[in-house]
């Protein structure tokens, strides 16, 4: 028996120069940073304040870094992808052999959604969630830190693949029987199956915790009617999490008994069937194109009616969509393969669903257009995301729409004119969402604004850079361009895809614009300081902590009267400014205490993912044992929380007046 | 008469809506939380009888359920599992009082009950393989191993807890936290007992049925 599996040193490609080239960068940069942290002496600080960290916005602003950062790995594959198409027409190869190319489009779509889009929107709920709702924290501190771990754990292993082994060469969706061992005998799917299987775990658990903070934990007075519209999307978006995640959980599942176990469910011999896999799979794939894209629409809620001066319009309606397409978006899983040959009458309820889903979709973006009619509209840099997502996003979901037609989508299933769409609706929806989320909240987060000049920068450069880049293929659909081509034989497509590479590079422009926003912002971070809480003349609770909040959010927690319940609070105090404020009668608040469980469960997960990858049992065996024994000891932790005295939250405000502390 | 509205008056100015009080207290919030997990594992198996609904006759030229089932067994299962239920609500009531004999006893019926459930189990699957239908013979065995070990999983997850329980009040006593876990358990407990009877009917009864 070999002790170490299927490992070996030749899974390190050591003859792939271009691999290997990214494997040295990476090694590089973590060497670097673990250098720059160890040098300084930033660990201990680095360990307590935030590794061991159960506070909900530290714990928010990890999972957004992480985004971040899979951000650059996954946008490095796209432009990858887009200079291999522009070069390799006719009779040339390009410069990524097939195998190779594999990787990289199924690398890209894989870290987009879990490890870039998922992390960004989990991050900013965890960050904001909480802030409006009113509270101190989430309803499950540590289990909130577990997710957030074992998050990044399944990134981490989806990093080592790239050094180790290979990753999968079947597309993010990994479609038996082509991720079958008889088609797919390397560790390519196993990477992609066990860093999906632990980081799913982890999105579950942070559904469960956020669906019970926002149904339990609220402010006094604070009925749902009353909860700021992110929060609805955020509770959406969580419901859909619950409902749809275990779904891929057992899909994979199944899979994994297939690969590991020589079981029957998507094979081809043993009556298995694949179209099983590619139903549950989308079972669970259509709600998570609504989990990620509802919160974006809950950001643009609140940074539109922040940045009009007015109270959203249609709040009712507002929530009323929202539900609507929670519901809605579990109907509608069949439209990602008319193909498959199901009835007409199948395809047609499906086709008929998907098409019934823009009704509450064209009910928000009205909403939005007439909250800013007649608003004075702030062009600050998260307007300006949220302007341009409402241009793109009407385009995506009109491509959308045409495509719910199951004879149009016959045309098109499968062509580049799918790529187009759906990247239109994520990022024009989604990554449009984040950036203007990520400009909003930045100050409530560390305390001052980012740098306005390189944010406009930014966003022209995406904006420019993503109708270069996906325009084209929507021409390229109709003519026929089919997706995943390592090469083509048609030479009318080149100038199309020429065009397309350089909206890659002009994106490109766009993040090299947000990282020196993000450095010049903390250069000048003193000029930008914001020093009331409320930089933006908010409407909701979050505004009215201090800009970085204390640990405990509220030194007493608020009691709402209605929606825009900050709003409400500055109006009253400005209408009695010759009385003297009521005198606040502070007490001790019990916080949750530190844990490093979360991180140690996640170190235990990427042993258990490794050894199962490289089938190390023994090694799988003391990982899981590990992991129990970190639970076990976290349960029979004596002391869960601790006391802050009332004199500190006194001092604390004190020091730091907000317009409604002064 | 006006006693009645005056008394039902006098309860709404005590207990505002739940909508509008404030953050809810630590167990009410730990029990609908684990409640929501618990749905989540409910739509995870739903998925898995969706899987065995599908292959259910992919027997690829072997047996079927009906030539493989053998109902005297599964009575006995169900009947350990659905009597372990009650013993668990029996614990919940000692430990509601603070009653340690009567926890321990409970946990232990409980605990003996759910091993012999599992054993019962392990033994048809063993039963089973040894007659040739394994797991990796047909898509229905791969489909009916899947969805049954689950819920054996589920159970030999539970029993361990249980231990640990037990573990941590003899050691640390009815403190709040070791109450909402034992709260958490029973929830999930019964929760099993809901997955088993939608087994039993679905593979079992419908299996043997055809």
């Amino acid at each position: 028996m070999n002790l170490l599996g299927k490992l070996s040193w030749s899974a390190i490609p050591l003859d792939q120069p271009i691999i290997m080239g990214a494997t040295a960068f990476m090694v590089l940069a973590v060497v670097l940073v673990v250098g720059w942290i160890l040098l300084k002496g930033y660990l201990p600080y680095l360990w307590n304040e935030w590794i061991t960290s159960v506070d909900h916005k530290r714990i928010g602003v990890m999972y957004c870094v992480l985004a971040l950062v899979m951000m650059l790995r996954g946008f490095s594959d796209a432009i990858m992808m887009r200079a291999q198409q522009a070069v390799a027409a006719g009779g040339a190869e390009g410069y990524l052999p097939p195998e190779h190319f594999d990787q990289i489009f199924s690398a890209h779509g894989t870290i987009m959604i879990f490890f870039m889009a998922m992390p960004f929107v989990v991050g900013v709920m965890n960050f904001a969630v909480p802030l409006q709702l009113g509270v101190r924290d989430v309803a499950f501190p540590t289990l909130n830190s577990v997710s957030f771990w074992l998050t990044a754990a399944g990134a981490l292993l989806i990093n080592v693949s790239l050094a180790v082994g290979e990753f999968a060469k079947t597309g993010w969706v990994a479609y038996p029987p082509l991720s079958e061992l008889q088609y797919s005998p390397g560790v390519g799917v196993d990477y992609y199956l066990w860093s999906l299987q632990i980081s799913g775990i982890g999105t579950l658990l942070a559904g469960v915790n956020f669906v019970t903070t926002i149904l339990k934990l609220r402010a006094p007075g604070m009925s749902y009617m009353r909860m700021p519209v992110f929060c609805w999307t955020a509770l959406a978006t969580n419901l859909l999490i619950v409902a749809a995640f275990p779904v891929l959980t057992a899909t994979l599942a199944m899979l994994l008994l297939d690969r590991y176990l020589d079981f029957h469910f998507f094979t081809a011999a043993a009556q298995g069937n694949q179209m099983m896999y590619v139903n549950l799979f989308w079972v669970w794939g259509h709600p998570e194109v609504y989990i990620l894209v509802l919160p974006a629409f809950g950001i643009f809620s609140e940074v539109v009616a922040t940045f009009s001066g007015k109270p959203l319009f249609g709040y009712r309606s507002m929530v009323a969509a929202t539900m609507a397409i929670c519901v809605l978006s579990f109907l509608v899983w069949l439209h990602h393969f008319f193909t498959m040959g199901a009835s007409a009458n199948v395809n047609g309820f499906f086709g008929v669903m998907t098409m019934i889903i823009a009704v509450p979709t064209g009910v928000k973006v009205f909403n939005w257009l007439f909250t800013m009619y007649g608003g004075r509209v702030r062009f600050e840099v998260p307007v300006l995301w949220a302007v341009g997502f409402m241009i793109t996003f009407v385009i995506g979901g009109m491509t959308g729409v045409l495509m719910a037609v199951p004879p149009a989508d016959f045309q098109l299933h499968n062509s580049v004119f799918l790529i187009a769409h759906f990247h239109n609706t994520i990022i024009g929806g989604v990554v449009f969402g984040l950036m203007a989320g990520y400009n909003y909240w930045f100050p409530k987060a560390f305390g001052f604004t980012l740098d306005e000049r390189w944010g406009r920068r930014s966003f022209w450069c995406w904006l420019v850079g993503f109708y270069l880049a996906f325009m084209p293929l929507y021409m390229l659909g109709l003519m026929g361009m089919t997706r995943r081509l390592q090469h083509y034989d048609n030479p009318s497509w080149q100038p199309w895809l020429i065009v397309a590479a350089i909206g890659a590079v002009v994106i490109l422009g766009g993040i090299v614009c947000q990282v020196v926003q993000l450095v010049v912002s903390i250069r000048d971070r003193e000029k930008l300081r914001d020093l009331t809480g409320d930089p933006w003349n908010g409407r909701t609770l979050e505004w009215a902590t201090p800009s970085p909040p204390p640990a405990w959010n509220f030194a007493l927690l608020p009691h709402i009267g209605g929606t825009d319940a900050f709003w409400n609070m500055k109006k009253s105090i400005a209408s009695k400014q010759d009385q003297p404020a009521p005198a606040r009668k502070y007490e001790s608040i019990e916080m949750p205490k530190n844990s490093p469980t979360g991180f140690v469960i996640a170190f235990f997960a990427v042993v258990v993912g490794f050894a199962l990858i490289w089938h190390i049992w023994w090694m799988a065996a003391i990982g899981l044992f590990g992991a129990f024994v970190t639970i076990l000891v976290l349960a029979f932790r004596q002391h869960e929380e601790f006391e802050v005295p009332a004199e500190q939250i006194l001092a604390f405000d004190r020091a730091h007046p907000t317009e409604i502390t002064p | 008469m006006n006693v009645a509205v005056s008394v039902y008056d006098t309860h709404s100015q005590a207990l505002a809506p739940a909508s509008l009080a404030g953050p809810a207290p630590k167990r009410i919030v730990v029990g609908f939380g684990f409640w929501i997990f618990l749905l989540s594992d409910i739509v995870m198996f739903s998925a898995l009888f969706a899987a065995y609904a599908v292959l259910v006759n992919g027997t690829a030229g072997g047996p079927g359920g009906a030539r493989l089932f053998n109902q005297g067994t599964v009575a006995v299962e169900t009947v350990c599992l659905l009597v372990s239920s009650y013993t668990c609500g029996l614990m919940s009531l000692a430990i509601y009082s603070h009653r340690r004999l009567g926890t321990y006893v409970g946990a232990l019926v409980t605990f003996a009950l759910g091993a012999a459930f599992l054993a019962l189990e392990l033994r048809e699957f063993a039963d089973m393989i040894a007659r040739g239908a394994t797991p990796q013979s047909s898509a229905f065995l791969s489909a009916f191993f899947t969805l049954v070990g689950c819920h054996g999983l589920h159970v030999t997850i539970g029993l361990v807890w249980l231990a640990a329980m037990m573990a941590q009040v003899a050691i640390m006593g009815f403190r709040p936290a070791v109450e909402r876990r034992l709260l958490c358990f029973s929830l999930y407990w019964h929760a099993l007992d809901i997955i088993w009877v939608g087994l039993f009917t679905v593979v079992y009864l419908m299996g043997v049925a055809a």
